[in-house]
């Protein structure tokens, strides 16, 4: 009987760690305040700032690019569709 | 491409590439700093982004129950721009919360009404391309749910608790502030109605091929 209690009583103590660890982490995605967050994740604002601007002009420059090719692809199809016709 | 959309195109280009100076001499906002300088970017993208799709909606409408052919070509070619200045928005603004907020994203009203109007639109060019014939009318209903998102976008901040600023921010900003975000909006907006000009341009010449090639089918 004595041996029951004691064998109890360490499952207990045990369990406590174990339940800790189980505990669910905070979700990474909730707000985090600014100073709590580990100067490891802190990203200088520079490299975001060039960050945004870079990406701004790379998708500006892509889309002018895409869209002046397809709009002389179609200028030179008008023209040769023109041209057969005109034959 | 026209000799007026080169000149827009230039004059966007030189005033873009001159924003870095203007901006930089735009004063630090006393909480955020530094990385406060992507708002006049990303807020002037955000609008035009909602204007396209003001501008897709209304065209489609106009296609839809007014039967007029041409409005369709200016549907696709505002709904392309509010893919692409959705882009911007989407992506800047998170560059932006990382530093302000301590997190990339928040699924609150804004953020998320503003991804279901940018998914919207990526749908609805999805469907003009792949979905054959018949999908310039269903694209236009598409682009009229588009529509029915932008007020909703517009007040969110203002109705219900975010993380992101509300509407009543611009109007009360300070003249070295305000300065800098209207060169930014007037640079973005040439950009746009250069860009608009060009892809509604193009849809006519798509239709200018189709007919080419009817007529050489019935020669």
């Amino acid at each position: 009987m004595r041996f029951c209690r004691a064998l109890c009583v360490a499952a207990l103590l045990l369990s406590a760690p174990v339940a800790y660890a189980a505990q669910p982490k905070p979700s990474v995605d909730e707000f985090v305040p600014m100073e709590e967050v580990p100067a490891s994740e802190q990203i200088p604002a520079i490299n975001l700032v060039a960050a945004a601007y870079g990406f701004v002009w790379v998708v500006v420059v892509g889309y002018v690019w895409s869209l002046g090719r397809r709009l002389q692809k179609a200028e030179s199809e008008i023209a040769d569709l023109e041209r057969r016709a005109a034959r | 491409m026209s000799r007026l959309n080169q000149i827009e195109l230039a004059l966007a280009g030189l005033m873009l590439a001159a924003a870095p100076w203007i901006i930089n001499a735009a004063p630090y906002e006393s909480t955020m700093g530094l990385v406060q300088k992507i708002f006049y970017f990303h807020m002037p993208s955000a609008w035009l982004f909602l204007i396209a799709a003001i501008i897709a909606g209304v065209a489609s409408a106009i296609f839809l129950f007014g039967k007029k052919k041409n409005a369709d070509g200016w549907a696709l070619a505002a709904a392309e721009l509010a893919v692409l200045f959705g882009v911007i928005t989407l992506v800047t603004g998170p560059l932006w919360a990382r530093k302000a907020w301590g997190i990339w994203w928040v699924w609150d009203a804004r953020l998320t009404s503003s991804l279901i109007l940018w998914m919207i639109f990526v749908a609805y060019l999805l469907l003009r391309r792949y979905g054959g014939p018949g999908s310039d009318k269903l694209g236009a209903g598409m682009a009229l749910f588009g529509l029915a998102n932008v007020p909703f976008i517009f007040v969110s901040v203002n109705v219900w608790r975010t993380l992101h600023p509300q509407t009543s921010v611009v109007p009360t900003l300070p003249v070295q502030m305000g300065g800098p975000l209207w060169y930014c909006v007037f640079a973005l907006l040439l950009l746009f109605l250069a860009l608009l000009s060009m892809r509604a341009r193009l849809e006519r010449q798509r239709v200018r091929i189709e007919d080419l090639y009817l007529a050489e089918d019935e020669a």
